[in-house]
């Protein structure tokens, strides 16, 4: 199966994952700063910052994307409770 | 019962703003989590402007009535060209289905993160609906007059703003600068005595966001006041930027220490939860750059604890495992902090335990939901710690303090670790 690291840049912890996992499983397991709210794409409570390799994550769904727009998220942010981990990405809270 | 007549016209408050909300002088309970001793009111206002009327607000909908009474008496339907909402909460948006029907010309100025509230709200389409998303920049024309848009989320919903009438140096705060009191007399210099409601109103809906209170008081202290149009209680056109003043005071971290702060909370039945509280104890205290403090919950009250806990860096709960679950002096603390800004806070959870050992595990998920970041894995011990064990207690106080004054290593792990 394919590997892939995140780096959680506000603890400094890195994880090696197997690719497909999304952000919300990791996150909280290591004590990322990342905070979830609705956990389903709904609130934006979840918004990250994508610090690198933002190219190795699922591309955003058309509901994501709306919630994106409504926080005025720039293109460098994601819900870490949707975001699919295809590469290696560094991430931190928004 | 109430003594004083509630007139049923609108009140002028400005040479073109008329209020035109609710009196509710019977409410003893707002949202279950306050008490209102002398009620509130639902403040809605209407501006006339050469080119046309806006409604800042509406009201809660058992009010619907009364509100369209004194609307009716300074303006028509039809002359109303805009609607602005500052904040979607039922009690504020509960005329709004009816009014659209009313006035359905109106366009709807709304913040951007209003926009899925309000289609949860009016379960209509999104073509259905008439409305502009705005943002700290955009205004409105009504001709001889503006309406100004300030972004201020988390007052106290993501979806809140501010609108501000230039021409009249007034601001229509939503939320902010509100109180629970009812006052036939409206305006703040000639109502009751409201400062107890007006500071019991900060302590339970705006204090959680005290971080989005000084980005908003950063944006607004700068603008001219002559008055302030909260959605509940008096108008604020004595001395209003007193009121400004009073929300950064209120605002502003209390905390002088320049180190972090860890908090121990334990609650022990045999002993043993305790002696793994000071052997965390002690091993936080090694690291420097970091003031740990403990605390046995049977020898406090909550209320100090949760201000404690306003202003820590991280907290760390020991309580054993009795009939499977937390204690309840656990529970208590835990369900008093909604009132505190948690967030990226560190949070622990430690007990000893003598058949299951749940506890442990419920309070790290709880810590979790209320948003804190639990970095190192709960500490179980059964029954007796032993000297072993007790070094283990150290070793997971040092880790949590050296987490929190980011000594700790770079870790790499696998994924299977976690």
């Amino acid at each position: 199966m394919a590997k892939a690291k995140v780096t959680f840049s506000d603890i400094n912890v890195t994880v090696t994952v197997p690719a497909g996992v999304r952000i919300i499983e990791i996150s909280e397991k290591v004590g990322s700063g990342i905070g979830y709210g609705c956990r389903e794409g709904e609130c934006g409570t979840c918004l990250m910052h994508v610090k690198k390799g933002r190219q190795n994550l699922s591309a955003p769904s058309f509901l994501e994307n709306k919630v994106l727009q409504e926080n005025m998220a720039g293109a460098h942010f994601r819900l870490a409770c949707q975001a699919q981990v295809l590469g290696d990405v560094t991430v931190e809270p928004a | 019962m109430t003594s004083l007549t509630f007139p049923d016209c609108a009140i002028p408050i400005s040479n073109r703003v008329h209020w035109i909300g609710a009196f509710d002088p019977l409410l003893r309970s707002f949202d279950l989590i306050l008490k209102t001793a002398n009620g509130t009111t639902y403040n809605a206002y209407l501006v006339r402007g050469q080119q046309g009327v806006a409604i800042i607000d509406t009201v809660k909908e058992e009010f619907a009535e009364e509100f369209f009474k004194r609307l009716e008496s300074v303006a028509n339907y039809d002359e109303i060209t805009l609607i602005v909402l500052n904040h979607l909460e039922p009690d504020h948006t509960g005329a709004l289905p009816e009014l659209l029907k009313r006035a359905p010309q109106a366009y709807l100025y709304i913040s951007h993160q209003a926009q899925s509230m309000l289609k949860g709200l009016l379960k209509l389409d999104e073509k259905q609906l008439q409305f502009k998303p705005v943002t700290t920049g955009d205004h409105v024309d009504l001709g001889d007059c503006t309406l100004e848009f300030f972004h201020t989320p988390y007052l106290h919903w993501p979806d809140t703003q501010c609108t501000y009438l230039r021409e009249e140096k007034l601001l229509f705060s939503g939320d902010v600068f509100g109180c629970h009191f009812c006052d036939a007399r409206l305006f703040n210099d000639l109502v009751g005595d409201f400062r107890f409601s007006f500071d019991y109103y900060y302590a339970h809906i705006m204090r959680p966001f005290k971080k989005y209170v000084l980005d908003a008081l950063t944006l607004l202290e700068p603008l001219a006041l002559d008055l302030i149009a909260p959605t509940h209680g008096p108008v604020l056109r004595d001395q209003p930027r007193r009121y400004l003043q009073h929300y950064r005071t209120l605002s502003t971290p209390r905390k002088e220490v320049v180190d972090k702060t860890l908090l121990i909370f334990y609650i022990s039945a045999y002993g043993n939860t305790a002696r793994m509280a000071h052997a965390i104890y002690q091993g936080a205290s090694t690291v420097t750059g970091l003031r740990v403090s403990i605390f046995d919950l049977q020898g406090g009250e909550v209320e100090p604890f949760v201000d404690l806990i306003e202003e820590a860096d991280g907290i760390v709960l020991g309580t054993p495992t009795i009939n499977g679950d937390a204690v309840k002096p656990i529970w208590d603390l835990l369900s008093s902090l909604a009132v505190v800004n948690l967030k990226g806070k560190v949070g622990a959870a430690f007990g000893s335990y003598g058949w299951t050992g749940e506890a442990v595990n419920m309070i790290e998920s709880r810590l979790r939901g209320l948003k804190l970041r639990v970095p190192v894995p709960g500490l179980r011990i059964k029954l007796i710690p032993t000297e072993e064990e007790l070094a283990t207690c150290q070793t997971f106080g040092q880790q949590l303090a050296e987490t929190m004054t980011q000594k700790q290593a770079v870790r790499e792990l696998d994924f299977s670790q976690i």
